[in-house]
C-alpha cells in the first residue's frame, strides 16, 4: 500500500468474523494526521470489534490496515509502541494509586523512569488530577477514572490515540469535561480515532465521522456535510390525508425529499424551510388538504443516522 | 528490554504487601497447620510407639520435624495453584487487556508473575522454617555451617521450581476460564488429590501400592523429598520408619521439578498468546 504521509491511519477493506457472525464486513477508511476521527452507530454495530483489531487486542484477519507508518499485519509491535488506547470499560486496578497507575503503565512501555515522572505530573495537570497523585483508584468517580485512563493513553506520547466509548456512564457535565479535554490533547497534536453511540459526541468533537452498521460503513463525511446532505431544514407536517399530500408535496420546487406515514409526513427542504413552509400549507389547502401540525428544525446526527440507516440509533 | 518482566514482578510483590489481611492469613495458615496438626500429631505418635521403635545408629526426627517439611510443601502447592487467581480478576476486570495491548512480550508477563510467586513462596517457607524451629522441629542437626548454607540454597531452589510449574497450572487455568467459581472448584479438586498422595504427612512405605506409586509421579512428592534431604538428612528415622534419599534419587527429583515446570511454562506462554481479552 503506497503510504501517504499526511494519512494516520488508513484502513482498507478490513473483515472480521466470530465463526459464522460478521461483526466487520469489508469497511474502508483513513484518517488525515491531526484530526479526530468517530465511528458512530449503534451498540452490536461493530465498533468495538474494528477498534479491538486496529489496537491489535484481536488478530487481523482480512484487509490491510496501516497505522502510524506501520504495517499492522507485520509490525504488530511498532504499532503498539505508537498508540494510546482508552478501552470502553474501566481497565485500572483498584488497589494502585494514580501515580503508580501511570508508571506501570510507563514501565510496560520501557519508557525512562524519569520521563516517567515528569509525564505524570504534566498529565495529570492536563486532566486535572494533580491533587489525587497519591490516591487509590478505588477512591475516585467515575470521571476521574476516565480521565486518568486518558492521561495513561498518553502517557507514551502516541501519534494517534484510540478511545473506545470514552464517555459512556458519564453525567452530563463530566462528558463536557472529557470532551474539553479530548479537543485540548487534540490541539497539541495527537489524532484521535473514537467509537461512539452518542450523536451529540461524534457531532461536537469529529472532523470526521464515519456512520457504521451492521458491520459496515454506511457514510462518511464531516458532521457539517453529513447534516447538509439532508437539507437545509427537516420539515414535520401532520394533515387530513398524508398519503395525497406526499404527491403534491414532491411537485413543490424546494423540496428535496418525502417521506409520509400513517401519522405524520418527513420533508426534506433543499432551501431555507421558514420561507418553503408558508408555500406548502398554502398549496396543500388549496388542495383541500387541511394541515393540523407543523414542526421545523435543523437536522441532527440523530436525523441523519436515521435518515441513511432507516431506524433510530438505540441506546 | 531485558528486565521487562521487572514492572509486573513489582506490581505483584506491591500487591502482595499490600493486602495486610491476605499477607498474614497466607502466613498464619500453615503455622496454625503445624502448631495444632503437628503438635497434636506429634503427641499420638509418640503415644502410639514404644520407645524401642528407635532405630540404633540412626538420627531419630520427631514426627513434628518429619511433617514440618510436608507443610512447607503443601503450603507452597495451596499458595501456587490459588496464585492464578488475580489473573483471572486482572482478566476480567482489570488491566491484563492494558498489558495485552502494550509491547511487553507476553514471555515477559509470565516471567514477572512467576518470579513473584517464587518470592512469596520463598518468603512463606522461611516464616514456617523459623517457626517451626521454635515450636521444636530439629532441622540442619549435625550440619556445619557451611553445609547448612547450602541445604538453604538447595531447599529454596526445590521450592523455586515447584512454585514455578504450580503458578503456570494455576495462569492457565485462569486464562481459560471465566467464572472465579470455576477456577477455584477445579484448583481445589486438584490440590486434595496431590496432598494426602504425597509423601508430606507420612512416608510413602506405609501407603497402599496403588497409591504409592500414583505418589511417584506427584511432583510435591519430590519437592518433600527434596526439602527432607536439605533440612534433615539422607539418611535419618521418624515414626519407626527408615529413610533413606540417595543423592541420584535427589538430583532426579529435581530434575523432575526443573522439567515439570519447564513444561508448564511453555504450556502457560503458549496459552497466553492464544488469549483474547477483548
Amino acid at each position: 500500500m503506497p503510504q501517504d504521509k499526511s494519512v494516520i491511519l488508513k484502513v482498507e477493506h478490513l473483515s472480521h468474523s466470530y465463526g459464522e457472525v460478521h461483526a466487520v464486513r469489508d469497511i474502508s477508511f483513513s484518517v488525515k494526521k491531526g484530526d479526530i476521527f468517530s465511528f458512530l452507530g449503534p451498540n452490536g454495530a461493530g465498533k468495538s470489534t474494528a477498534i479491538n483489531v486496529l489496537i491489535t487486542l484481536l488478530p487481523l484477519q482480512k484487509g490491510e490496515v496501516v497505522v502510524a507508518g506501520y504495517n499492522l499485519r507485520t509490525e504488530r509491535e511498532q504499532v503498539r509502541r505508537s498508540i494510546g488506547i482508552v478501552f470502553q470499560e474501566i481497565t485500572l486496578d483498584r488497589d494502585m494509586t494514580v501515580s503508580e497507575t501511570l508508571e506501570f503503565h510507563g514501565d510496560i512501555y520501557g519508557l525512562d523512569r524519569n520521563l516517567c515522572r515528569t509525564r505524570t505530573q504534566e498529565l495529570l495537570e492536563l486532566v486535572k488530577l494533580e491533587d489525587k497523585v497519591s490516591a487509590y483508584i478505588k477512591e475516585l468517580s467515575g470521571g476521574m477514572k476516565r480521565r486518568l485512563e486518558i492521561a495513561r493513553g498518553l502517557m507514551t506520547r502516541p501519534k494517534l490515540l484510540f478511545l473506545d466509548e470514552p464517555t459512556i456512564g458519564l453525567d452530563p457535565q463530566t462528558r463536557r469535561k472529557t470532551w474539553e479535554y479530548l479537543k485540548s490533547v487534540n490541539a497539541e497534536g495527537t489524532s484521535i480515532f473514537l467509537t461512539t453511540h452518542y450523536m451529540d459526541e461524534a457531532d461536537e468533537l469529529s472532523d470526521q465521522i464515519a456512520i457504521i452498521d451492521n458491520g459496515k460503513i454506511i457514510t462518511s463525511g464531516t458532521p457539517d456535510s453529513l447534516k447538509n446532505s439532508l437539507g437545509e431544514d427537516i420539515i414535520y407536517i401532520e394533515t387530513s390525508d398524508n398519503l395525497a399530500a406526499e404527491k403534491i408535496l414532491l411537485t413543490i420546487p424546494g423540496v428535496k425529499k418525502v417521506q409520509s406515514s400513517e401519522s405524520r409526513i418527513v420533508l426534506l427542504s433543499g432551501t431555507d424551510g421558514t420561507h418553503l413552509l408558508p408555500r406548502i400549507i398554502e398549496t396543500l389547502t388549496g388542495h383541500e388538504i387541511s394541515v393540523q401540525a407543523v414542526n421545523l428544525k435543523k437536522p441532527n446526527m440523530d436525523d441523519v443516522f436515521i435518515h441513511y440507516t432507516g431506524r433510530e440509533l438505540r441506546e | 528490554m531485558k528486565f521487562g518482566f521487572l514492572p509486573i514482578y513489582l506490581r505483584d510483590m506491591r500487591r502482595f504487601f499490600r493486602f495486610k489481611h491476605q499477607l498474614l492469613s497466607s502466613f498464619l495458615q500453615p503455622i496454625l497447620w503445624l502448631a495444632f496438626f503437628g503438635m497434636a500429631m506429634a503427641g499420638n505418635f509418640d503415644r502410639i510407639l514404644s520407645s524401642n521403635s528407635v532405630i540404633p545408629g540412626v538420627l531419630e526426627v520427631s514426627y513434628l520435624t518429619f511433617m514440618c517439611a510436608g507443610i512447607i510443601g503443601a503450603t507452597i502447592l495451596f499458595t501456587n495453584m490459588y496464585g492464578g487467581f488475580s489473573l483471572m480478576f486482572d482478566k476480567n476486570w482489570g488491566i491484563l487487556r492494558e498489558i495485552m495491548a502494550s509491547p511487553l512480550p507476553r514471555r515477559d508477563l509470565i516471567i514477572g508473575i512467576a518470579s513473584a510467586a517464587i518470592t512469596k513462596s520463598w518468603i512463606q517457607s522461611a516464616i514456617i522454617l523459623i517457626f517451626g524451629i521454635i515450636l521444636g522441629v530439629t532441622f540442619f542437626i549435625g550440619m556445619s555451617p557451611l553445609r547448612t548454607f547450602i541445604s538453604v540454597i538447595g531447599f529454596f531452589l526445590f521450592v523455586a521450581a515447584f512454585a514455578t510449574a504450580f503458578l503456570c497450572i494455576s495462569l492457565t487455568l485462569a486464562l481459560r476460564m471465566d467464572s472465579p467459581e470455576g477456577f477455584q472448584g477445579i484448583s481445589t479438586l486438584l490440590t486434595m488429590p496431590l496432598f494426602f498422595l504425597s509423601n508430606s504427612l507420612y512416608p510413602l512405605e506405609g501407603l497402599p501400592p496403588l497409591m504409592g506409586t500414583i505418589a511417584l509421579v506427584n511432583p510435591l512428592t519430590h519437592l518433600i523429598t527434596g526439602i527432607r534431604y536439605c533440612t534433615i538428612g539422607e539418611h535419618f528415622s521418624s515414626i519407626g520408619m527408615e529413610v533413606i534419599y540417595s543423592s541420584t534419587e535427589v538430583l532426579f527429583s529435581f530434575l523432575y521439578l526443573v522439567i515439570f515446570s519447564i513444561v508448564m511454562f511453555v504450556i502457560t506462554l503458549k496459552t497466553v498468546e492464544k488469549v483474547e481479552v477483548s
